[in-house]
């Protein structure tokens, strides 16, 4: 590679552009308005007025315990049952492959709104298909919408339902590229299938798993269009109600730019913490 | 070997009763969408258990028609996505080329900066991006607003940048030794034998634009410049609107991209499996 500024900035300067005008800029906007009382006009200086409400307000609490219960509960189930999916349809036994493919990779594939719609008729409570069927087994309707165990449950469940395949296509990718032959010497060696995968396969999937695990996390700490469109703006009363939701209510329902700025900010620093501890101990634990 | 071979059928016997129940699952929703969205209301609040499809799918996009101008939005969307797709690819595998191929001053920091973005959520730039493009740049409820703010994307970049690098440099440097100029070398050489890699940028790229929700729903909230997710939200949680429309909706959403799903799985694979988008 030859030394080429001018031309590698001519290559680059599109996408720096949109990079600095809606990226670049709006962090470093958001930092500052986090600061200001965007309630009077024009905006003021308050250092402490957001960041101070921030600490002190139920609602943030209430939203930060549900956003940090759909991530611990949410995130290992579908890492788990993405990585189940991932060695059965990597499996040479599999008949119809492609058939099985597409059940769990066709979520992918479909918008939030359009399948926010079909879980909400699915789990309504006098005629929806899931309480007909629990209905046949005995088990008497649940109020998924009206009990904030239950709502949580549903968001948890439809997230799990959209994003499972997703993980699944990545950790297949990652098991395609294992050699054969190392699965190969095991059986000769009569080490068991299962022994298999927890010797063999987890430890080589780990840097996949953690690679999943983290942009799960990112996608769960701004989580919104479930909480708003299926369980009805973070109902029953807030029960469902994420940072994500939180967020868009403050800036966008009061128009309170400063306190979601703030909101913002937690949000992105989170992210950014769980993420990198993640990877820390995903890297230790060998 | 008998023994051997019967212990395999009962592997191969388990394998499927354990995956065919849970894809069953997987794709009963989707079942359910499209059987509802022929179904007419009463249909739906049948006490029954109702798993086959009726014959009422028009008089129900009727209903979503007259409730929000579906087509309009449903125009919106795919007009916003091929353009997006086109202008991000182009964005993306220039930047992709000039990482993979040259060496300049602050390489190292380009490089650092995409990374980092990676793990931005969309949610820290939402708030000023709003104000800047609604209230300083006055252009809520336009195209450009659609198009041009979601067009960061750094896990694009990188996956272009990575099919640059794997090509051998002799084939660059004989059309240099020539006289051949650089945006030649990339667009004429380079840009065709990227194209499998830009298909399955393409492909989630316009996944991405055409399922976009949240940005589309603050920026363009004005009927007539509505996306067709933000025309079906509209609907969802009002109790006099029929089911039945909003499920003719969200079939009309899904229907496109599962068919082209289906014949280009191997693109959407591999560029979900990169990691080109989330």
């Amino acid at each position: 590679m030859r030394l080429r500024n001018g031309i590698a900035y001519a290559f680059l300067a599109p996408y720096l552009l949109i990079f600095a005008t809606f990226w670049l800029w709006p962090i470093i906007s958001s930092f500052v308005i986090s600061f200001q009382n965007t309630r009077v006009n024009p905006w003021r200086f308050a250092p402490s007025l957001n960041w101070g409400r921030l600490v002190g307000d139920p609602a943030f609490y209430n939203a930060l315990y549900n956003t940090l219960i759909i991530l611990v509960i949410q995130v290992p189930v579908m890492i788990a049952l993405a990585t189940v999916m991932a060695v059965l349809l990597n499996s040479p036994l599999l008949k119809a492959r492609s058939l099985y493919r597409f059940a769990f990779f066709a979520p992918v594939v479909v918008g939030e709104v359009a399948y926010a719609a079909v879980f909400r008729l699915m789990f309504s409570i006098d005629f929806g298909i899931v309480n007909k069927l629990l209905g046949t087994v005995g088990i008497s309707a649940i109020s998924w919408f009206d009990n904030a165990t239950a709502a949580m449950a549903l968001v948890i469940i439809a997230v799990t339902w959209r994003w499972a395949g997703y993980n699944a296509i990545i950790i297949l990718a990652g098991l395609q590229s294992v050699p054969g032959d190392v699965y190969e010497a095991a059986t000769l060696d009569r080490v068991s299938k299962v022994q298999q995968f927890f010797h063999i396969t987890l430890p080589l999937l780990r840097p996949i798993i953690l690679f999943c695990v983290v942009l799960s996390v990112i996608g769960t700490m701004q989580l919104f269009t479930e909480p708003f469109l299926i369980t009805n703006r973070g109902g029953p009363g807030g029960g469902t109600e994420t940072l994500g939701l939180l967020l868009y209510r403050q800036g966008f329902n009061s128009l309170n730019f400063g306190y979601a700025s703030a909101i913002a900010y937690t949000i992105a620093a989170l992210a950014v913490a769980i993420s990198l501890l993640n990877l820390f101990f995903g890297r230790q634990a060998k | 070997m008998k023994s051997k071979s019967r212990s395999l059928l009962m592997r191969r016997l388990a394998l499927h009763a354990a995956l065919t129940p849970l894809a069953i699952i997987w794709l009963s929703p989707l079942w359910m969408m499209f059987v509802f969205s022929t179904m007419p209301d009463y249909g739906i609040f049948n006490p029954d258990i109702v798993l086959w499809p009726s014959t009422n799918f028009v008089e129900n996009f009727n209903v979503l028609q007259t409730e929000t101008n579906f087509l309009r939005a449903m125009f919106i969307s795919i007009t916003v996505a091929v353009i997006y797709t086109v202008l991000s690819v182009m964005l993306t595998s220039m930047a992709g080329w000039a990482l993979a191929r040259y060496r300049f001053a602050g390489r190292s920091v380009v490089i650092a900066i995409i990374l980092g973005t990676i793990t931005l959520p969309f949610a820290v730039v939402v708030i000023p991006q709003f104000i800047m493009v609604a209230r300083e740049f006055k252009l809520a409820n336009t195209w450009v607003a659609l198009i041009v703010p979601p067009l960061f994307n750094s896990l694009g970049v990188l996956f272009m940048r990575q099919a640059f690098s794997m090509m051998p440099s002799e084939l660059f440097d004989a059309a240099r030794v020539e006289g051949v100029r650089e945006w030649r070398i990339f667009l004429h050489i380079a840009l065709p034998l990227a194209r499998p890699t830009m298909a399955a940028l393409s492909i989630i790229l316009f996944l991405a634009s055409w399922n976009n929700y949240l940005w589309p729903l603050l920026i363009n909230s004005k009927p007539g410049m509505m996306t067709a997710p933000v025309a079906l939200g509209t609907l969802i949680g009002i109790t006099k609107v029929s089911w039945g429309g909003i499920m003719a909706g969200a079939v009309l959403l899904t229907a496109p991209i599962l068919v082209v799903f289906i014949f280009l799985q191997r693109h959407f694979i591999s560029g979900i499996a990169a990691g080109a988008i989330k």
